[in-house]
């Protein structure tokens, strides 16, 4: 236990499912390398035909929203109900709209 | 991100006053089954106690490989030996899928992995037990993972989201290792009368640490109630352990086997089972250290530990040479 405690650097993991779906994250690990990460997160993630495809992107890149500011950020979406469909309305007799 | 220094030794439910308003918050949203994320405000008490419980649950996992993997040379047939291989490998994707949620709240993984190899962190006490026969090797799957199911399905709903993540994944997977374990007891009950006495042997063996891994009875388990206030628990040790009972006596009468407790009886006014009185001496020992394979389970982690050294010594030289090799590239 006296190996130094840089391990090696974690990689959050995305898997498609099948062809046609988006990549979707599902947990991390760590490797030495970009490659070796691809195939660890094979041997963790996909033992039952979970993926077509892996991405893998080292954790340290991701800048992530601070949920302390997801007010500011997200909340001014919420008033803005005119930018959904069923906002307006439309009679009746118009079926194709 | 998360790198505040985590003391795994405390456990306290009180929160500096100035948290408190925050706490009052947090709790609600708990309370109204909202789920908590890696970077939201929680209670110091609330992170320790994931960081303990889930690396403890990661550990037990990663110890887990060693009973049944004694076996795996000596399965009996090709098929048997894939399917073990296969269940084995499962465990040790468990507690890879644990680190990494465990590590979403600023513990490092190579932390956790010292505490396993010098001690300091617990694992489930029932791994602590040999296998010695064939017949150990259903009896864990039909018993033990059961058990673990019994424990896991509630905490796929559990409020910190990485570790209900990671929970649903290893559920997803568990089915199978119970059911490979049952199909194994059944083989055995219908071969010869040795091979169904040594089925016997495996279920007088595993049946009482199987009862215990739900943990000390309700009226002696400190961490009940926060936990379930946290909703990180969702049932009483008790209430599991009597699930779990009400299952798998059905199973055992079903492969023909005694379970061995004198005093197990069907209450008809219940509907439940009622078992006999639990050996918590025999419990106390093994999560003391004291049990039947403790040194050698420690002993086998870190002698893999110590033997795979120098292959994470030569991927990370490798990947830093490749590193250098690429920036001269650029140049
Ligand atoms: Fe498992
Ligand atoms: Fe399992």
């Amino acid at each position: 236990m006296t190996e130094s405690h840089q391990g090696w650097p974690l990689y959050e993991v995305f898997i498609r499912a099948r062809a046609g779906l988006d990549h979707k994250h599902v947990g991390s690990i760590h490797a030495a390398d970009p490659a070796m990460a691809v195939e660890h997160a094979r041997d963790v993630y996909t033992r039952r035909g979970e993926g077509v495809s892996i991405w893998v992107v080292p954790a340290a890149a991701i800048t992530a929203s601070d949920p302390d500011e997801a007010g500011a950020l997200f909340e001014p979406a919420r008033d803005k109900v005119y930018r959904h469909p069923t906002f307006y309305d439309i009679p009746d007799q118009i079926e194709t709209l | 991100m998360y790198t505040q220094g985590l003391d795994q030794a405390g456990y306290d439910t009180g929160y500096a006053q100035d948290d408190a308003a925050l706490a009052q918050r947090f709790q609600a949203r708990v309370d109204a089954e909202d789920k908590i994320e890696p970077k939201d405000w929680m209670p110091d008490a609330y992170r320790r106690t994931l960081v303990r419980q889930i690396a403890q649950h990661a550990h037990s996992e990663i110890v887990g490989m060693l009973p049944e993997g004694n076996w795996i040379t000596r399965a009996p047939s090709l098929r048997r030996k894939a399917i073990l291989i296969a269940k084995v490998q499962d465990e040790g994707g468990h507690g890879a899928y644990l680190y990494s949620a465990a590590e979403t709240l600023g513990v490092a993984r190579e932390t956790l992995v010292d505490q396993l190899l010098s001690g300091a962190a617990k694992y489930s006490s029932i791994f602590n037990y040999p296998t010695l026969t064939w017949a150990d090797a259903g009896a864990i799957g039909w018993l033990v993972d059961g058990a673990a199911i019994m424990n896991q399905i509630p905490l796929c709903r559990c409020s910190y989201g990485p570790y209900a993540r990671a929970m649903v994944r290893i559920c997803r997977e568990e089915s199978f290792h119970q059911r490979q374990g049952y199909e194994l007891m059944l083989a055995l009950c219908r071969g010869t009368e040795a091979q169904k006495n040594m089925a016997q042997g495996a279920l007088n063996r595993w049946w009482w640490p199987a009862v215990m891994m739900f943990g000390p009875s309700d009226r002696d388990s400190k961490h009940t109630t926060q936990s379930q206030r946290w909703k990180i628990k969702r049932f009483t040790n008790d209430e599991l352990r009597q699930k779990f009972v009400d299952f798998t006596v059905p199973q055992a009468e079903f492969l023909g086997l005694t379970i061995p407790d004198p005093e197990l009886r069907f209450d008809a006014d219940t509907g439940h089972y009622e078992h006999g009185p639990i050996d918590w001496s025999e419990f106390d020992a093994v999560v003391k250290g004291n049990g039947p394979c403790n040194r050698e389970r420690l002993a086998a982690r870190r002698t893999a530990h110590e033997e795979g050294r120098w292959v994470r010594e030569a991927a990370a030289a490798h990947a830093a040479k490749q590193a250098l090799r690429r920036a001269a590239e650029a140049r």
